[in-house]
C-alpha cells in the first residue's frame, strides 16, 4: 500500500514537473498554427483559441490534471483533434512491437546468459557489452540493409504483417536483452559458489536439477527487477525503431509532436511513459516477496 | 590498452583533423560521388563527391564536445545533489531521492525531448538536454557513495576533532567518494555519445552540413541500396568510442574500489 502511494506521488510529481516545463515554451504551438497572415486571425481570436485550448493559468493546471485523471488529456493543437484518438490509434502499433521485442529480448537474454555458462562459448559474455555500445537506430538500418537490400529476405514496402515487425522486434531486442543477460549472468555465477550448491550437490543432485532448480530459481530475483528497469529504455527504443522502419505508432506521433511543438501530445506521451514504467515496477517490487520466502 | 588508443585517436580528431585527413568536410568533389571505400577514400564518398573519413574525422568534435558538457552537467549537478542528500540526510535527503525518482521514471530520450522541445533544437540544446537526462543517475550514485563514507573511522574522527560540517565534506567525504562517480562519468560518456547521436540522426542537434555523427548516419539513409558505407562506417565508429568509454569506465570503477 505504502509502495502504490509512493507510486502515485512520483507520477504526480512527474505530470507537474512535465507540465510546468511546457508551459514554459517561449514560442508555442497556439502562434505557430494560427499566426500565418493568410488565416487573417486578429489577436483577440487567438486569444479565444487559446482559451479553447485551455492552456493559461492555473485553473488550467488543475483541469488538465483532473482531465488526465479522468483518461482525458486535451486536444492536439496540431490536428484538433483529441489527444485520446491519436493515442488510441498509435498505441496498438507500438504496443504489439515494444511486447514481441521485449519478449524477444527475454528469450535472447537467457539463452545468452546459460550459454555463456558452457567452456566454449565463454565468448558470449562478451556480446552484452557491445549491444549496449550500439546505437539502436544504425541497428535498424544494417538490418534493412543486410536483410532487405544484400539478402532480399525481407521487402522493404510491403508484406505480411510477420515480414513488417520482424526487423524491428529483433532491432528493439538488441539494447532490451543486454543489461538482463548481464545481470543474469552475474546472478548466476554468484549463486553457483554458494554453500548451499555444494549441499545439494553433495547429496548427489544432476548438474541440470541444481542449474535449473536452485540456481535459476534464485538468480531471477535480480534479474526480475532489471527487466521492470528495462522498460523505460523500451519505449524509448520503441520511439527510434518506429522512426527508423517509418511505422506509425507513439514513435511517430512523439516525432510529429516535437516538431510542432504540440505541448498536449508531448505531455500526454511523457505521462504515459511514466506511468508504464511506474507501475511495472510497482508490480516487480510487490511480486518480490510471493517469489522470494525470504522477504515475507 | 586498445580502449585508451580509440579514445586518445579520437579526441586527436576533435583537436587536429587536419592532421588525419587531407580533404575538405564540407566542399565536395562532385565527379567523385558515392565511391566505394579504397585506398585513396578510407570510408568511401557520399552523395556530392565528399570524402566520408574527414566527414567522421571532423565530425569528433562535435560528438566529443556535446559529450563533454553532458556529462559535466550531468556530473556536477548529480554529485551536488547527491553530496546534498548524503551528507545532510533527513528531508533534503527525501526530497532529493523523490525528484531523482521522478527524473528516472520518464525515459531519457523522452526527457531529453521535453528540454529540446522547450530550448529548441541545435548541438548545445541537445547536450544540455542529455546532461540533464543523466542527473538522477549521478545523483544516487553519488548519494550511496556519501552515506557509505560518512560513516567511516576517519570521517568521524574528523568531526571529533572539532572539523567544521563542510570543510569536513569538502576534504574527507567528497574525495572518498568519488572514485565510483567518475568511473560513472566515464560510461555515461559513451552513452551521451549515443544519445546525441541519436538525437542527431532524429533531426533535431546539428544542421546539415556538420558532419555530426548521427546527422551523417541519417543523411547515409537513401542510399542503403547503393552505399553501405555511407551508414555502416560512421555508425562503427560511434560503437568503438562507446565500447571504449565503457572499458575504461569498468577500469576506472576496479582501481577505485580495490584503493
Amino acid at each position: 500500500m505504502r509502495k502504490a502511494g509512493q507510486s502515485a506521488l512520483v507520477l504526480w510529481a512527474a505530470f507537474t514537473a512535465a507540465y510546468v516545463l511546457l508551459q514554459l515554451l517561449p514560442g508555442d504551438a497556439i502562434l505557430i498554427k494560427f499566426q500565418n497572415p493568410e488565416l487573417g486571425l486578429s489577436p483577440e481570436q487567438i486569444a479565444q483559441i487559446r482559451e479553447y485550448y485551455g492552456t493559461e493559468g492555473p485553473a488550467a493546471y488543475l483541469h488538465t490534471l483532473l482531465g488526465f485523471l479522468r483518461g482525458d488529456f486535451g486536444y492536439s493543437i496540431d490536428t484538433g483533434t483529441p489527444v485520446v484518438e491519436r493515442l488510441a490509434e498509435a498505441l496498438p502499433e507500438t504496443a504489439k512491437l515494444a511486447g514481441l521485442g521485449f519478449a524477444l529480448a527475454v528469450v535472447l537474454a537467457v539463452a545468452i546468459a546459460f550459454a555463456s555458462g558452457h567452456r566454449l562459448l565463454a565468448w558470449l559474455r562478451e556480446v552484452p557489452s557491445l549491444f549496449v555500445a550500439v546505437p539502436v537506430f544504425w541497428v535498424g538500418i544494417l538490418l534493412i540493409q543486410l536483410f532487405s537490400f544484400r539478402l532480399k529476405l525481407v521487402p522493404v514496402i510491403g508484406g505480411t504483417e510477420a515480414q513488417q515487425l520482424i526487423l524491428p522486434v529483433l532491432t528493439l531486442a538488441v539494447p532490451i536483452c543486454a543489461p538482463i543477460a548481464q545481470v543474469l549472468a552475474r546472478g548466476i555465477d554468484q549463486v553457483s559458489t554458494q554453500p548451499f550448491v555444494q549441499v545439494v550437490a553433495a547429496k548427489g543432485a544432476s548438474r541440470r536439477w541444481i542449474l535449473w532448480r536452485h540456481v535459476a530459481r534464485n538468480a531471477m530475483l535480480p534479474t526480475l527487477t532489471m527487466a521492470g528497469l528495462t522498460f523505460g529504455e523500451l519505449i524509448a527504443g520503441s520511439v527510434i525503431t518506429e522512426t527508423v522502419f517509418g511505422r506509425n505508432g507513439v514513435g511517430r506521433l512523439t516525432e510529429q509532436a516535437v516538431s510542432a511543438q504540440d505541448t498536449p501530445v508531448l505531455l500526454a506521451v511523457v505521462v504515459l511513459a511514466a506511468t508504464v514504467f511506474v507501475l511495472v515496477n510497482l508490480i516487480v517490487d510487490l511480486l518480490f516477496p510471493i517469489l522470494d520466502p525470504r522477504l515475507r | 590498452m586498445i580502449k585508451w588508443l580509440v579514445v586518445a585517436l579520437v579526441l586527436l580528431w576533435a583537436v587536429v583533423p587536419g592532421l588525419f585527413t587531407g580533404y575538405d568536410p564540407i566542399a565536395g568533389v562532385p565527379a567523385d560521388k558515392l565511391l566505394a571505400p579504397s585506398a585513396e577514400h578510407w570510408f568511401g564518398t557520399d552523395a556530392v563527391g565528399r570524402d566520408l573519413f574527414a566527414r567522421v574525422v571532423h565530425g569528433a568534435v562535435h560528438s566529443l564536445s556535446g559529450a563533454f558538457v553532458a556529462v559535466a552537467v550531468g556530473l556536477v549537478l548529480g554529485t551536488l545533489l547527491g553530496l546534498l542528500a548524503g551528507s545532510v540526510g533527513g528531508f533534503a535527503d527525501t526530497v532529493v531521492m523523490r525528484v531523482v525518482d521522478v527524473l528516472l521514471s520518464v525515459p531519457g530520450l523522452l526527457l531529453a525531448l521535453t528540454v529540446i522541445i522547450l530550448l529548441g533544437p541545435g548541438t548545445v540544446n541537445v547536450a544540455l538536454a542529455v546532461g540533464i537526462g543523466s542527473v538522477a543517475t549521478f545523483a544516487r550514485l553519488a548519494r550511496s557513495e556519501v552515506v557509505k563514507t560518512r560513516r567511516a573511522d576517519y570521517v568521524e574522527a574528523a568531526f571529533g576533532s572539532g572539523g567544521r560540517f563542510v570543510p569536513v565534506l569538502w576534504r574527507h567525504v567528497l574525495p572518498n567518494s568519488l572514485g565510483p562517480v567518475i568511473a560513472l562519468a566515464a560510461l555515461q560518456f559513451g552513452v551521451a555519445i549515443l544519445a546525441i547521436s541519436t538525437l542527431g540522426f532524429l533531426g533535431y542537434g546539428a544542421e546539415p552540413p556538420t558532419p555530426e555523427w548521427g546527422l551523417l548516419i541519417s543523411e547515409g539513409r537513401n542510399y542503403l541500396a547503393t552505399a553501405w558505407w555511407l551508414t555502416t562506417l560512421p555508425g562503427a565508429v560511434v560503437v568503438a568510442v562507446v565500447l571504449a568509454a565503457g572499458r575504461i569506465s569498468r577500469r576506472i570503477d576496479e582501481l577505485a574500489r580495490r584503493a
